[in-house]
């Protein structure tokens, strides 16, 4: 019996001493070590967090890089386009202007030519004219030289007449 | 998956247990059986009585018993604190404090005293007559064996979260260290397994320092109760007398925070009213519940302890039956069969140490979480 009867004097001492130590853990042992415990985990937790949203900015950063990467290279291909067609442009109107340029001093030059041709056959043919018309002078002053002979041509020249 | 296995294992340990506690009282009768017939035949001598041995060891006692050599007893003396009701017997005055070693070990009466060999008052302190006679016991608070068992572990106790709690406010945001990743699992284990889903997220932290105070005081007073030397090995949580105060610390709590909804389910549950009229059948249940719950937690406590503690005795006491038998040679020889069993039932116990600590944590836990629910 004396196992499972309860002692007074026993019981009256574990209280005192139980309810001393559930005081002084309570206050000193575990109100920091839960508080500790709670704080780590809610640092953890915050950090975590952090964590995550920082992943999320990143990843939006990123999706905003690459969309300003496809929009460079968007703009980046159009302005080539643009300059390849301003060139193809510009090359196509310097070649249509020297064209027309080159035709227009050929003709020109051709213009000029004719002018020239044309005046130099004239000033050719007053030169015959006026060689022609001296060679005449002279062979008709060694012809009318004689006599007979003015008489002869004159006498052609009213034959001629005549004919007519 | 987790949770499986863990029920799974406290029910091993469970059957184990209460396997082995069986064994241990057939062996202890067998052995009280044993003891009497030995002596019968050894009556030239004092034989050795087992049961006596066993029940000795894990009884309370006024002094601390170290070892006996021959006829010397070396024991740490103890405070013995008394209140007599007969003053006229003890020189006049009422209180008295003194050391156990004035009994001389429970041989001597010192000023009216006597630690008594009676059928009736064995192994308490009673007072004497003027002709010797027993007439009662005075009011006795002496720090006994168990006492001051408590108090040494109780400064373990402190030693270890008293650090524990200075670490933690050193380390304040940091990863833990040192006697702080010892104790941190448990903590934990108590909070988000225990104190958590029993009483509700809610409500729990206010529970959290005397549930936490529950679990590593038992832990701790199991654990020393298995160390064979002094100032441990003192069978703390297998007095009853320790086991009924938690128990009671239990209750108080309970009653203390028992809400409205608590005490309408006990005192008029939603029954057909012929349960609660004219005879409050049901009333008379839930409230011999309320007082069922704090005694199971105090007899399983103390049941569990205890029989360890007996077992372990039981074993080592077989190599002194076996030697008083057949001569020391045979006791000899069994010393290893009993020295492996008693390995394996310390073991055992460390594993029951901590499954009891944690059942009456958990089910303080869960009797607090009836208390404060608002619901079904």
């Amino acid at each position: 019996m004396g196992l499972v009867m309860p002692n007074p004097g026993t019981i009256i001492w574990m209280i005192i001493i139980f309810a001393i130590v559930l005081f002084l853990l309570k206050k000193f042992a575990w109100k920091p070590i839960l508080n500790a415990l709670k704080e780590r985990e809610q640092s953890i937790a915050n950090a975590l967090n952090s964590a995550e949203e920082a992943k999320k900015e990143v990843a939006g950063l990123k999706a905003d890089n690459e969309k300003i990467i496809a929009e460079a290279r968007r703009e980046k291909d159009a302005i080539l386009k643009e300059a390849k067609e301003l060139k193809d442009k510009i090359v196509a109107e310097a070649k249509e202007k020297a064209a027309q340029e080159a035709q227009k001093t050929i003709d020109e030059a051709r213009q000029q030519i004719d002018a020239e041709k044309t005046a130099a056959i004239n000033t050719i043919k007053k030169q015959v004219a006026e060689l022609s018309v001296m060679i005449a002078e002279k062979v008709i002053r060694k012809e009318l030289a004689e006599k007979g002979e003015q008489e002869k041509m004159v006498d052609g020249l009213i034959d001629d007449i005549k004919l007519n | 998956m987790l949770k499986l296995s863990k029920s799974y294992v406290i029910t091993v340990a469970f059957l184990l247990f209460s396997f082995s506690a069986l064994f241990a009282q057939h062996t202890n009768e067998e052995e009280h059986a044993q003891a009497s017939e030995s002596h019968a035949a050894t009556s030239h001598q004092e034989a050795f009585s087992a049961g006596d041995f066993v029940i000795d060891h894990v009884s309370d006692s006024y002094d601390w018993h170290i070892t006996s050599w021959g006829e010397t007893h070396i024991s740490i003396p103890l405070p013995i604190i008394l209140y007599s009701k007969h003053p006229e017997l003890h020189d006049g005055k009422a209180f008295h404090v003194f050391m156990s070693s004035k009994f001389h070990h429970g041989h001597d009466a010192y000023k009216g005293f006597k630690i008594s060999q009676s059928e009736e008052f064995k192994g308490k302190i009673v007072e004497l007559d003027a002709n010797g006679h027993e007439i009662g016991k005075p009011i006795d608070v002496s720090i006994t064996k168990a006492i001051a068992g408590v108090l040494a572990s109780v400064v373990i106790l402190f030693w270890l979260l008293f650090s524990m709690a200075r670490s933690a406010k050193r380390n304040k945001g940091r990863a833990p260290r040192g006697v702080q990743n010892l104790l941190e699992p448990i903590i934990l284990f108590i909070r988000d397994e225990v104190a958590k889903p029993a009483i509700g997220e809610h409500k729990y932290e206010k529970f959290m320092p005397f549930l936490l105070t529950l679990f590593f005081f038992i832990l701790i007073n199991n654990f020393m109760g298995l160390i064979p030397i002094v100032p441990f090995g003192a069978n703390v949580t297998g007095n009853i007398s320790v086991t009924m105060v938690l128990a009671l610390f239990t209750f108080f709590v309970t009653t203390i925070n028992g809400n409205k909804h608590y005490w309408k389910e006990i005192y008029n549950p939603d029954v057909p009213w012929w349960l609660k009229f004219p005879i409050p059948l049901m009333p008379i249940v839930e409230l011999s519940g309320v007082i069922t719950k704090p005694f199971v937690l105090m007899v399983r406590l103390f049941a569990n302890m205890m029989a360890g503690h007996l077992i372990v005795m039981v074993f080592i006491s077989l190599i002194f039956v076996f030697g008083s038998l057949f001569g020391p040679a045979v006791g000899l020889g069994a010393s290893p069969v009993s020295i492996v069993f008693s390995v394996f039932i310390l073991l055992l116990d460390v594993l029951v140490s901590f499954i009891q600590a944690y059942v009456f944590t958990l089910l303080s836990a869960l009797y607090f979480g009836m208390a404060t629910s608002d619901h079904h």
